[in-house]
This record gives structure tokens, sequence and C-alpha cells, in this order.
């Protein structure tokens, strides 16, 4: 006979309401790692989307996410010559607030070289980039669709691809667009500026610059190598795909992990509590019936057992309900909420730890109890 | 000398006291107190408030550790100047049951689980502990509630479920604490009739602690405290 089962029935509906109460919290919890998942996974989406194995950045700089860089277009030619090299390809990256349809639209563009590396790994709809000009590639978030128009600077680009869970380390859609129209868009001045420029003395500014250089390595040559190698000449940087990783792991998403992991393990500690008090209570309502117990010759496992148990069902039960509740929710949130398995199996044994822990309350106040207590009205 | 006094006695209280604190703040609450129950007898402890019958009841539970003296339970001494045995719960569980001024039974468990429950301590199969609860519900005419929860039970329907999930494991020593105070006349004659009931079928001994002077006349014996000591040991009927 399981008395921690007949107490639960007997009150089930005060024990359910407890349960989504503690459900919510716990989803909470759920929802905090999944969006630090997400983050990882976003910022991480940007920098193995183009599939390479080595980053030719600015000399000096840890570019082109965590700090700004600039090289001259034709570095790309140079890189693709060096032993080992297999592909390479210009990119350049840029965040944009557009105006369409009257409301805002923030996306990151990403300007690369056709046929070359940097491109969008996959579409979804419609097809890539096929023209030298004003054609994009955009992600689904971003609620456009296949041909429609959308004016960028100075230009008019029509959408024929869309792609899916393609986001910047900011949670920002990707959109894709040629080299050429994306350094125009990035380092063309203005006709009065360039006027202006002219004006100085200074000539016709080349816009014939790239964020970064891509490139695909030979699995025969390490990459250190061809890497020391990009790094003779002075005026570049070059950075293996792991390196760049482990950049934005640490610089983008570090500062993040910290902030979620301290509010999580603050709910942690609120939802200890809580269910230490909830024990405790209704520990409290059954003291006079524990004394019963223990006075017609109950073992104290028995009683253990009807307030561990409890505790347990009640985190268990509150776990699956917040559990099915993230699930059903994660697509509302406005970044992604990456739920993996690994995750929800830890947080379930962490939750069961903490509510054996939360009812050692409950069961020392019902060890305290005198079978005497029983007698009496 | 009737003829239960002719047996062995069920309880046997020797020369038992207990004290509460000490120096100042010491509290006489037993003084000496000798008593002997036999199989069949129902008994009654009557007493003022602070007189000492609940303490009484509690040191021949095997609740209350007493200062001194010696205590028999059905033929085995249990204390002799300390508890005898290590496992005082099991000892209730095997000799002793209890009935109490509020029923006390779990409001989480059918009337049948209630009485079942105490057969489950003693590793009864449920079964088994299911067959002789419905057996005993019978035995006290409850067995049509068999499936009822406390709640949907009148005063006494509960008080007759708490006498037989006392009898459960078939303890031949019952103490009842004011069983009939939540109950009115009727009721209170009809539950100390099914106490006698079980005195004389089992052949088990019987000691309610009571205030009820209605129902006096239903024991064999009343012992009378007073300040912690027996003031008389009457025969009643």
């Amino acid at each position: 006979m399981n008395l921690a089962i007949r107490d639960i029935r007997h009150n089930l509906g005060r024990f359910l309401l407890t349960c989504v109460g503690l459900s919510l919290l716990l989803g909470v919890v759920m929802s905090m790692i999944g969006i630090y998942r997400g983050l990882v996974a976003e910022a991480l989406t940007l920098v193995r989307s183009p599939a390479v194995d080595l980053w030719v950045v600015e000399a000096e700089t840890r570019g082109p996410f965590a700090e700004a860089s600039r090289i001259p277009g034709d570095t790309r030619e140079a890189v693709a010559r060096i032993a080992g090299v297999l592909d390479a390809g210009s990119v350049t990256y840029q965040s944009i607030d557009a105006e369409r349809l009257g409301r805002k639209l923030r996306f990151y563009l990403i300007g690369y070289e056709l046929g070359r590396p940097g491109g969008p790994s996959q579409i979804v709809e419609g097809r890539g980039i096929a023209r030298g000009r004003h054609e994009l590639v955009a992600e689904r978030s971003t609620g456009l669709k296949l041909g429609d128009h959308m004016r960028l600077g100075r230009e008019n680009f029509t959408v024929v691809g869309l792609t899916s869970g393609q986001v910047s380390s900011g949670g920002d859609p990707l959109v894709y667009v040629t080299l050429r129209d994306s350094q125009k868009l990035q380092f063309d001045l203005s006709p009065p500026a360039a006027r202006r420029e002219l004006a100085r003395g200074s000539g016709a500014a080349s816009s014939d610059i790239v964020n970064a250089v891509v490139a695909r390595t030979s699995p025969n040559v390490p990459v250190a190598s061809i890497a020391e190698a990009v790094r003779r000449w002075k005026h570049l940087g070059a950075l293996t795909q792991v390196e760049q990783e482990t950049i934005l792991s640490r610089s983008v998403i570090e500062r993040a992990r910290r902030q979620i992991g301290l509010f999580t393990t603050i709910l942690l500690t609120v939802s200890t509590v809580i269910i230490a008090l909830i024990i405790y209570t209704l520990t409290m309502d059954k003291l006079k019936y524990i004394a019963t117990l223990k006075l017609i010759g109950a073992p104290d496992r028995t009683i253990v057992g009807l307030i561990v148990q409890q505790a347990l069902a009640m985190g268990a039960i509150g776990f699956t309900i917040g559990a099915v509740l993230i699930n059903l929710a994660k697509d509302a949130f406005p970044r992604r909420v990456l739920l993996l398995p690994e995750d929800a199996a830890t947080l379930g044994i962490i939750v069961l730890i903490v509510c054996v822990v939360a009812s050692g309350l409950g069961v020392r106040m019902a060890l305290k109890v005198e079978p005497a207590a029983a007698l009496g009205g | 000398m009737g003829p239960a006094e002719a047996a062995q006695p069920l309880v046997h209280v020797e020369d038992v006291s207990k004290h509460f604190g000490e120096g100042e703040t010491r509290v006489d609450a037993l003084r000496s107190v000798t008593l002997n129950v036999f199989p069949g007898q129902v008994v009654a402890l009557l007493g003022p408030s602070g007189s000492g019958k609940t303490t009484l009841l509690n040191v021949i539970g095997c609740i209350l550790e007493p200062s001194s003296g010696r205590i028999a339970l059905d033929g085995e001494v249990v204390y002799d100047n300390r508890w005898l045995r290590s496992d005082l719960r099991r000892l209730r569980l095997e000799k002793i049951g209890f009935i109490f001024q509020t029923h006390n039974l779990l409001p989480f468990l059918d009337n049948t689980e209630n009485v079942a429950v105490v057969l489950h301590l003693a590793g009864f199969d449920a079964s088994a502990a299911r067959k002789r609860s419905v057996e005993l519900l019978d035995y006290l005419e409850v067995g049509h509630r068999k499936h009822a929860m406390p709640a949907q039970l009148s005063g006494g329907e509960a008080q007759r479920v708490a006498i037989a999930r006392a009898l459960a494991n078939r303890p031949r020593i019952i103490l009842a604490d004011e069983p009939t105070a939540a109950l009115d006349s009727h009721r209170a004659g009809i539950v100390m009739d099914l106490l006698r009931k079980v005195a004389v079928d089992q052949n088990a001994a019987i000691i309610a602690v009571t205030h009820d002077e209605k129902i006096f006349d239903r024991f064999d014996h009343i012992f009378t405290l007073r300040d912690g000591a027996l003031a008389s040991a009457q025969t009643a009927g």
C-alpha cells in the first residue's frame, strides 16, 4: 500500500495545482537553458555556415565578428595560391536596419562571391543567387517571400531564395547578396560625400575591400601551417575554424552564458525553497496522521517514504508539465530556444535531487513528531 | 477474585513512577502505580485533569518511558527500570491496539485500507490484509461502508472503523483514549458494547481513559488516579 500515492489521490486537485505552479518555474529554468543553447547554436551557425577551415582577416584583429576587419579585395587570389588551399572566397558582413512596408527590418547582410565559399549553406525555397546584381537570399524569419522586392541603399533587390535557421550571434536573420552588391552598400560613398572627397583631392576611394577571406583547405595539409603562411604577409592575420569558434564562444557568448547560468542557479534555488515550503506545509497538515502511524507501529522508513515520494512525484510531474509547456511555447520566443535531450535529462536529475533535499525539512519535522501526539482531542 | 483474575494478567503494572523535570521543576506524574488487567476485562482510568491518566496510558502503550517500576504485557516483561525491548514500535504493532478520542483514521485511505494499513505494517500480503480487514468491518457491523472514505462516515461509524483498525493485528491489549468523548450517549453505548464484545470474543484486555459518566456502568473495574497515585480501584457494573 503506497501511502504517498493514496494521499496525492485524496488531494489530487491541490497537488496538481501545486505541480502546475512548480512546472511554470521549471519551465522558466528550461527556457533559460534553451535560450543559452540557442545563443550558442545561433552564434556558431554564422561561423559554421560557410563550412570552411581558415579565416583570413586584417592583421592583429580577431575579425570579422569580434572585431572590425578590412582587407584588400584581391587577398582572395593570394590566399588561393597558397599550397594546401582548395578554394577561397571573399566575404563581407554588416548589420542593416532597413525599412520595409513601414516596418523596421533588422538583418545581418553577407556578401559573397558566387561559386565560392561563404554563401548560404542550404536553400529551402527558391534558388541561390544566379545573377551578378540585385538578387538576395533571405532567412525566412525576415518575413520576406520569394519575388518580394526590397530597397537596400540606392538599389532594389529581388528575393530569389529562402533559408531556414540562419541567424547571426545577435539573433538577426542572415541575408545573402553578391560580394559586389554588398561592397557597394558598405563602402560606396553617397554622391555628395564622393564629390566632397574629390574636391579634397583624395581621389576616388577604392571600394574593393572585404572583411575576410574564407578558405577550404586540403585534409593532407595542416591548417596551422597554412595559417602561418598567411601571417607572413604582415597586413594579414589568420584564424583556423576552431579559433574562430572559440573567439565567438568566449567573446560573444561567455558573458551571456554567465548571466544565464547565474539566473538559472537563482531559479533552481528558488525552486528548492518553494518545494521545501510546499512539502513542509503538506507535512504540517499530516502531523496528526503521522503521529497515528507511528503509534500503530509504522517504522521511520514508512514516514520518510510518504514525504520523499510526494516530493519526488511533485518534482517529476512539475518537470514533465514544464517540459511539455516549454516545448509548445519555444517557437513563440523571439530568439531561438534549443532544447536538448541531454540538458533535459540533466535538469530532471537535478530537480529530483532538489526534491529530496527540499523534503529534508518536512522529514525532519515528521521524525520529531511523538506518537503520543496522536492521543487527545 | 473472579474467573478472569484467576488467569495471568495481560497488563501488569508494578510500582511504576514517572516524573518530569528535576529539582524545583520536578513534577511527579505517576507515583508507584500498581495495577493488573486480566483477559476479558474492560477497565476505566478515571481522575481529574492532570491526575496522570494519559501518562499511565502512554506508559502502558510503550510511548513514554517510566522513571522506574516494572511492566509486563501479555506475559512478557517489557520494562524493568529500563526498556527490555529495543524496537518499541514493533512491540506496539504486535501487542497493542489503540483507539483514539477522535478516530484518527487516515483521511486519504478508505475504510478497508485504514484497517489494512496495520496489517501491511505487520507484513501481511495485500490480499490477506484486505480479507481480514473486510472481516473485521463486518464483525463491527460497518462492512457496508468498507469502500467509503472516513469523511463520509458518521461519528459512530468512524469509531467502529477505528476499533477495527485497533483489532487488525489481533492484539490482546487495547488502549482507548476517551473513545466515546465525541459521541452522543446512544452511540457511546453502542461503542462500549462493541468493546465489551471484543474483550469477551478475543479474550483481550481493554483499558480506557474516560470522563464519560454515562458509560461508567459498562466497565468491570474503575481505577481512579489522583495526583499521579492510584486513589481507588473499584469493581463497577
